[in-house]
């Protein structure tokens, strides 16, 4: 019988992979999570992922700072995926996320309050502007929204559907041509050639900035924050900012059962302190706390708007960014049907 | 004796199919060993013993283990139903089996949420008892156990109808109960199919990405497998942990794979 | 009914609806949200027409690239004899192994912009195309293989000895029995194929109307809270395959009741 001779290494076969599975299990029996005994309470923190190592920095000095009991789990994803994710009942106390509809989506299902953003800094922790990344040296000499649609420049930025971070820079971009004096039609008209130039969108901006790292494009669309991680993470990049560009906004929120948190409270309270603030900055973030910047530290584009200039990002949403009837999908159609489809 | 094919025929198809092999498969692995370890070894060994991978690791292990197990006893109970016995519907069954393949892991979380997660009726009524499906290793189970459904089955009815049902029968009219004929007479007899498919099981297991990103809430340290972890340090600009992790995740099941390869008996 | 037929079934009917049935059917369900019209209206916009034509095309020449080389593979496995030949063997199960993310990585490593190679397949069909036959490269070598080895060489034996060359000997008598494995083989890269997501979302590059698949879309439609477009669009992969599936079947039915 033709199996006989294989017994042994069947069993040897199924030992091993036996083993793997016993010592992965039996692994987590111990359960060595640093310091916290959750004797002080526990946070469930739920953000985007951008600003992981600024708050991996931000908890630790939290903890110093008398709060060394609170027990912080973290969780970190794109931004929309993360405020669906709470939608569908991930447990959350403090939220924090690229943009303001993010927040709202909890808002409707009553997991945020109303009044979260009814404070001093409406809601939001950090600040930060869209800028243009580039080559070493700038070879293609990229200094403004104009030389984007220029005949040999690729583009690289993130898909608006899929990404917060797209829509950033899409109204930048559009903004941008209505600042310097341009009709809303021809600012359109912009947008249209822009997405002409694009060579990839990829469904999240840290995946578009990665794509850039890895050679793809002449200039990506991103955050500066964006870009100084990058930067600092060793990447060979240099960004421009452009004086026309938008302030990007990012807002945070305690969720209903964190409002009766202490330990989530007293966290809110932390991350507008000048330490945490501070941290903020060194990770590349605009802080919204006056006096924290050094003065040259984030200079103050001549041309910066909001997204209150636009309507707010209600108006905005719809009015650019609906799947079916919208701007950006006759953007990306016209482009579409031009190319082949 | 049929004529053996011309050299230029034979080298020629060779050459073909190693070629192909080579430039779609070889090199890009090949590629990922290089990677992981063009530093050497022991960053690779560092970026595993940070305790963000060992607890990536050991949910991935304990996420695979409950698939492996379940899908093991389910494939051979199923294998069994196909093969040996008759009822209606079993066409159907048949099909239904090989879905999973077919659906996109997107989906697949947005399956299990819409049943499971907690504002659902069914997730909801678990969740009042205490117990959590979705953004817990339940749930991220229930999508490994879903994408890899197939493979014990698939790798077990093909040897089973090969097997034949003679030594069973045999056993029968020797007196022997089901279990045992089962434990003495079929299991042996399927071994090598059955190994085949808990290793392709475990293979699919430990590298589950995208239906596992959605039930698991990525909550670091509690339900970030290695595949988030991966994913993870590559958006973080750590390509030596990124690298480092896949290739412990790929090097699990390749070593696995490969011990069964070559010790299966030769094939007549 | 044999005894343990009846509980069996119960249980495997169980374990599936638990996990596969009713999760499925709950996508099925919310994609009926708008009614038949906005069933009808979510799948045929331009996005999703475009997307659904890409998906399903660029998964049949996947499917097609891989019965031929697929077939040529076992053959060259099983018939042929060199150095090393176990080894290569164990090598087809390892797209299995590795996570896609990391094989979408490599694939663009090696033939993106930064290809050692010199080839560039970035954001083009043909990329989608090389990391989809990745994925789905085990699936015919491994279904073709076992029945290629318990072919009866008698027959082949047989008809050389009355002077039929191989080519007949292929064509006429070989081929034939393959087909049903082949066919099995075809069937399962193909729903495969339309699912993949990880391995393809790096190197399309996404661009809409051009090489974003079917995945993307979905996943697009969920993130601007369309769950009930992305559940319709869902649907119609789901019954894509399984029409695929069930024809298989027949082929396979249709290809015993042959011999």
């Amino acid at each position: 019988m033709r199996m006989r001779t294989g017994g042994r290494f069947a069993r040897a076969t199924g030992l091993v992979v036996a083993v793997t599975l016993a010592v992965g299990a039996a692994a987590c029996g111990d359960d060595d999570t640093a310091a916290s005994d959750g004797s002080g309470g526990s946070v469930d923190l739920v953000a985007y992922s951008t600003p992981q190592e600024a708050y991996a920095d931000i908890i630790e000095a939290f903890k110093a700072d008398g709060h060394d009991g609170v027990d912080v789990s973290e969780s970190y994803g794109a931004s929309g995926d993360q405020s669906r994710a709470v939608e569908a009942g991930q447990p959350a106390d403090y939220v924090a996320f690229s943009l303001e509809p993010d927040v709202n989506r909890l808002v409707e299902a009553d997991l945020v309050a109303d009044d979260w953003n009814s404070g001093q800094y409406h809601g939001m922790v950090t600040d930060s502007v869209v800028v243009l990344v580039v080559r070493p040296g700038n070879p293609k000499n990229i200094e403004s929204w104009d030389d984007l649609i220029e005949d040999d420049v690729e583009v690289v930025t993130p898909n608006p559907f899929t990404s917060g971070g797209a829509r950033w820079n899409v109204m930048a971009a559009y903004g941008a041509q209505i600042q310097q004096g341009r009709s809303e039609d021809e600012a359109q008209q912009y947008l249209a050639d822009l997405f002409a130039n694009v060579i990839v969108q990829d469904d999240s901006a840290r995946k578009s900035l990665q794509t850039f790292s890895g050679g793809a494009g002449d200039v990506l669309l991103a955050y500066e924050n964006e870009a100084i991680f990058a930067q600092q993470s060793g990447e060979d990049i240099e960004y421009i900012v452009p004086d026309d560009t938008i302030l990007i906004e990012n807002p945070v929120a305690l969720t209903t059962g964190g409002a009766d948190d202490q330990a989530a409270e007293d966290f809110l309270d932390f991350v507008y302190t000048t330490d945490a603030q501070r941290i903020f900055a060194d990770h590349g973030y605009r802080p919204v706390v006056e006096g924290v910047a050094e003065p040259n530290e984030f200079p103050t584009p001549s041309g910066l708007f909001t997204i209150d200039d636009f309507g707010g990002w209600s108006e905005v949403s719809s009015t650019f960014f609906d799947p079916e009837d919208s701007v950006m999908a006759d953007v990306e159609r016209g482009i579409g049907v031009s190319t082949g489809g | 004796m049929t004529d053996a094919p011309s050299p230029v025929v034979r080298y020629g198809m060779r050459i073909l199919a190693l070629g192909y092999l080579a430039f779609l498969l070889v090199i890009p692995v090949g590629l990922v060993f290089w990677r992981t370890f063009e530093n050497g070894i022991g960053p690779v060994i560092e970026a595993l013993s940070s305790p963000l991978a060992k607890h990536a690791f050991t949910v991935t292990l304990q996420v695979a283990s409950i698939a492996v197990v379940a899908n093991t006893i389910f494939g051979v109970a199923v294998s069994l139903l196909l093969v040996r016995h008759e009822f209606r519907g079993k066409r159907i069954l048949n099909t239904l089996i090989d879905l999973p393949l077919a659906v996109s892991p997107v989906i697949v979380g947005l399956a299990l949420i819409l049943v499971y997660g907690r504002l659902e009726p069914v997730g909801g009524w678990l969740s009042e008892r205490g117990i959590d499906i979705i953004f817990a290793v339940p749930g991220m189970a229930m999508a490994t156990i879903f994408v890899s459904l197939p493979l014990v089955v698939r790798a077990v009815v093909p040897v089973l109808e090969e097997v034949g049902i003679e030594q069973e029968q045999a056993a029968w009219t020797l007196g022997a109960s089901p279990i045992q004929t089962f434990r003495r007479i079929t299991l042996p007899a399927i071994r090598w199919g059955l190994a085949y498919g808990i290793v392709l099981t475990l293979a699919r297991s430990l590298g589950e990405f995208g239906a596992i990103a959605v039930v698991s809430g990525r909550i670091r340290g509690k339900t970030q497998t290695l595949t988030l972890f991966v994913e993870e340090r590559f958006q973080n600009f750590d390509e030596h942990a990124a690298y480092a992790a896949a290739f412990a995740l790929a090097g699990v099941a390749v070593v696995a794979l490969v011990a069964m390869n070559i010790s299966r008996p030769e094939e007549s | 009914m044999r005894p343990g037929t009846g509980l069996g079934l119960g249980l495997a009917t169980l374990y599936m609806s638990a996990i596969v049935l009713v999760p499925l059917g709950a996508v099925v369900w919310r994609s009926r949200g708008d009614g038949w019209s906005g069933f009808w209206h979510d799948v045929t916009t331009p996005e999703a027409s475009s997307t659904l034509r890409l998906t399903v095309g660029v998964s049949l020449a996947v499917a097609v690239i891989n019965a031929g080389f697929g077939t040529l593979i076992a053959w060259v496995l099983v018939r042929d004899r060199f150095a090393g030949k176990r080894f290569v063997d164990a090598l087809i199960d390892l797209p299995f192994a590795l996570p896609t993310i990391v094989a979408g990585l490599v694939l663009l490593a090696l033939y993106g912009p930064e290809s050692p190679l010199g080839v560039d397949l970035a954001y083009t069909r043909p990329g989608v195309v090389v990391a989809l036959l990745f994925v789905t490269l085990p699936f015919v070598v491994r279904t073709v293989q076992p029945v290629l080895i318990e072919l009866d060489r008698e027959m082949e034996e047989a008809a050389a000895s009355l002077g039929a060359t191989r080519a007949t000997i292929f064509r006429r008598i070989i081929l034939p029995n393959l087909m049903p494995a082949i066919a099995a083989g075809t069937a399962l890269s193909f729903a495969r194929a339309i699912s993949e997501y990880g391995a393809t979302v790096l190197i399309s590059g996404n661009l809409p109307f051009k090489t974003q698949v079917a995945s993307v879309h979905i996943f697009s439609q969920i993130e601007n809270d369309n769950t009930t477009g992305a559940a319709a669009v869902s649907t119609v992969l789901l019954l894509v395959s399984l029409v695929v599936l069930l024809s298989l079947d027949l082929v396979q039915r249709w290809a015993v009741r042959r011999d």
